[in-house]
């Protein structure tokens, strides 16, 4: 057993941070709030640091790295809340792989084409059958269904990363409700893509539409991959808020330590001392679930939707709390326009709700346990 | 990164399970209601795990461990787990007491006491707590006072002490000079618990059982000898123990039996309880948080087996354990009613427990205390004890209270 980064993994990393250093993404989150055009594309980055094909194989002309490998870059990309369309793109790629879809994966590996995943919920006790996010309320939507011609019907609402993505990987259902997976353009005939934000400018989402678009069903990928391109997600997004937390926690401490009152730096007071070392426990939390959710993708398969919902659940919780208390130390000025702290605040309000949310993790994390006792 | 086992350990792995799986009839009951009987069953358990080399793994060769490293005493612990089989009876004395006696006793004091604890011919307990001594550990009153012709003379009390009804010895931390400030007037003093002038009582519990004692010294003699490490030192030989409480807990916390697989079954029973949205919710939280826990435990293991030694942080995964097995607790009761809370029952027994293991090992908040000074570096609570003779301490201590 050993858990420490290897030498890669530190490199991975430290070229992320470094890749990630060149552009101003905090201040841009705050003023793509009024000006989306404010917004950098990090695509080229993405492409030139070879994180596109972080998750496809060698043969295919990728990396071939490991879930964990792509959760540092998540975390990264999260500490510093930039835009990278990863999210997306990631287990769209990681599909095409697997399916061995020759030019396509390629393609997305190398980065000339940005794929974009449109999940579905895999069935579990709460619905039967494979379910996308509604537009609005709790209520739990088919996913879109594909014909024998691999047509697609029916629409997807907030998948990350859908506008402007080149192409789609969707999961879909066949008429007889077994799932696929199915690749089509990112826009065109029976494609409607409508690009929204809401609260947090660095996330890119879209409500997704489909009226008879073509596509292509992929290869030997079922019901088992596409609950696992799921879980990954869920696994790459608890990455990203993991690294919005690492900020949050240190931002949050430094300033405990300079802020004077009654004579002392706020730091000492137990009351906030407390709520800083409350972060941290959150933190280590989902740090070791997502060691735990990286080791069970490759090598403790049954375990994996329950590591990957357990690692979400506390990267969420987290997130909420880290951008709470770190508003809250700072005191009036982190409720302000001008502090980071209302932007890491955005990012814990919008990301807790995509993805089928925390609640959704939360109960299959329950799921799973119950069904194997 | 890798959590798999290396060929080395996997062979080490198979060689304990084998063993066990063939002695598996020997082991000893853990539960009865003839304590006496469960105790000296146990102690012969623990000789047989000591001659098979299943006990003291970690210890050095010649004093008759393994001289194996952390992740080889993980595995027989998970092995042990595994097959359903109690682990030794002195965990306080081997995983904690010993080490300290290695690191800091003398070489008569390894010759005369590891053997026979490793085997459990002697039993130990450990007296550090006094009833206005814990998180502030340093504050302990028990006096050892030095006699002209070289022994001591101890009085004082002690608290919390586990196992001390059937235990041989305990190491004791006294004070020995009181006019210095309070970390540094203390000594580390080996004593025997059959000594005139040692009376135990037993510390009945929220559960109606008494798991551990008070124990009072009433003027009793200690040999020249019975000094364990420094005169003076008994601040750092504490620290050493107390590094060795944090990774024995750390690599045994499977042992406690708060895991979500478990408290998951309790619920699935009820076939109502399994469909609630509620029950579910509140048993995907805490099971996030015990998950965490067991990973957040190999990560320590990892750190040591790269020679690192774990830091306070570790003690998160106390705090973490507890609250989400607090909150176990309370969802099984409220899935089974009344009947969860039934004396003889597994999770009535858990419920009471918790409350106190909350503050056992240092409270709640003194461990976040000092996470947020060694970890986050954030400034210190002001203190009114620093550089101050500890005789005078405790009249400083009132002042504040009477103006």
């Amino acid at each position: 057993m050993n858990l420490e980064l290897t030498d890669e993994q530190t490199f991975l990393r430290e070229a992320a941070r470094d890749a990630f250093s060149r552009t101003k993404t905090i201040a841009a989150a705050r003023d793509a709030l009024e000006d989306r055009a404010a917004l950098p594309d990090l695509w080229p980055t993405a492409r030139e640091a070879g994180w596109t094909g972080l998750l496809v194989g060698e043969k295919h002309g990728g990396a071939g790295l490991g879930v964990f490998d792509a959760a540092l870059v998540m975390m990264e990309a999260g500490r510093v809340l930039a835009g990278v369309p990863l999210l997306g793109h990631l287990p769209a790629s990681a599909l095409a792989d697997l399916a061995g879809a020759g030019e396509i994966v390629g393609e997305l590996a190398e980065g000339e084409r940005r794929g974009c995943f449109i999940p579905a919920r895999p069935p579990g006790d709460v619905a039967a059958g494979w379910t996308v996010e509604p537009r609005s309320g709790s209520a739990r939507v088919a996913a879109p269904t594909v014909d024998d011609a691999g047509c697609l019907f029916g629409s997807a609402a907030w998948v990350p990363d859908a506008p402007g993505a080149d192409g789609f990987v969707v999961a879909a259902t066949r008429a007889d409700g077994t799932p696929a997976a199915v690749a089509t353009a990112g826009s065109g005939e029976g494609i409607g893509v409508e690009d929204v934000m809401r609260y947090d400018a660095t996330r890119s989402l879209g409500h997704v539409t489909f009226d008879g678009a073509g596509g292509a069903v992929l290869d030997g990928i079922g019901a088992d991959e596409l609950a696992r391109a799921w879980y990954l997600q869920q696994v790459l997004l608890a990455a990203e808020s993991l690294g919005a937390v690492d900020t949050a926690l240190a931002v949050s401490v430094q300033y405990a330590k300079e802020r004077f009152t009654f004579g002392r730096a706020i730091g000492s007071y137990q009351a906030v001392k407390h709520s800083l070392v409350e972060v941290l426990r959150l933190r280590e939390n989902a740090y070791s679930l997502l060691v735990y959710a990286g080791w069970a993708y490759e090598d403790g398969r049954d375990e994996f939707a329950l590591a990957a919902s357990a690692a979400r659940v506390a990267a969420g919780h987290a997130l909420d709390d880290a951008s709470r208390t770190m508003i809250s130390v700072h005191g009036g000025i982190g409720a302000t326009w001008e502090h980071d702290a209302p932007l890491f605040f955005r990012r814990a309000q919008l990301s807790r709700r995509l993805l089928g949310g925390i609640g959704d993790a939360t109960d299959r994390v329950a799921g799973e346990l119950l069904n194997a006792a | 990164m890798d959590l798999n086992d290396t060929p080395e350990q996997a062979g080490y792995r198979t060689k304990v399970r084998a063993w066990l799986q063939e002695h598996a009839a020997e082991a000893a009951e853990t539960h009865g209601d003839d304590e006496a009987a469960v105790v000296s069953g146990r102690r012969v358990w623990q000789d047989k795990l000591a001659q098979a080399g299943l006990a003291g793994v970690t210890w050095p060769v010649e004093y008759g461990g393994q001289g194996l490293g952390p992740i080889e005493q993980v595995i027989v612990n998970q092995e042990l787990a595994r097959a359903g089989l109690p682990g030794i009876l002195d965990v306080i004395g081997v995983g904690m007491l010993g080490p300290t006696i290695i690191a800091h006793g003398s070489d008569e004091q390894k010759t005369r006491y590891l053997g026979p604890m490793l085997h459990a011919d002697e039993v130990w307990c450990q007296l550090f707590s006094e009833p206005a001594a814990g998180s502030d550990l340093a504050a302990v009153q028990a006096r050892a006072t030095r006699q002209e012709d070289g022994s001591w003379r101890l009085s004082g009390q002690k608290v919390w002490t586990t196992n001390a009804h059937f235990a041989a010895h305990g190491l004791l931390l006294a004070r020995t000079d009181a006019d210095v400030p309070k970390h540094k007037g203390l000594t580390m003093f080996i004593v025997p618990m059959d000594a005139d002038g040692v009376t135990i009582r037993g510390l009945r519990q929220i559960s109606g059982e008494a798991e551990f004692n008070e124990v009072f010294f009433d003027d009793v003699a200690l040999d020249p000898d019975a000094v364990c490490g420094p005169l003076g030192g008994g601040w750092g030989t504490a620290m050493t123990t107390l590094m060795f409480e944090r990774l024995t807990i750390g690599l045994g916390s499977e042992f406690l039996g708060y895991r979500p697989d478990r408290f998951a079954r309790a619920i699935a029973l009820d076939d109502h309880a399994r469909r609630d949205p509620e029950v579910r919710r509140r048993l995907g939280e805490l099971s996030t948080e015990l998950l965490a826990v067991k990973f957040t435990g190999y990560r320590t293991l990892s750190a040591l087996a790269q020679g690192q030694i774990p830091g306070p942080e570790s003690g998160l995964a106390k705090v973490t354990t507890v609250r989400a097995a607090i909150r176990a607790g309370d969802l099984i009761a409220d899935v089974l009613g009344p009947d969860a809370l039934e004396d003889e029952a597994d999770w009535a027994y858990m419920i009471s427990f918790l409350p106190g293991l909350k503050s056992a090992g240092g409270t709640e908040e003194i461990l976040r205390n000092t996470i947020g000074e060694r970890v986050l570096g954030l400034p210190p609570e002001p203190r009114l004890d620093k550089g101050i003779p500890f005789s005078e301490l405790r009249a400083k201590e009132r002042a504040p209270a009477s103006s």
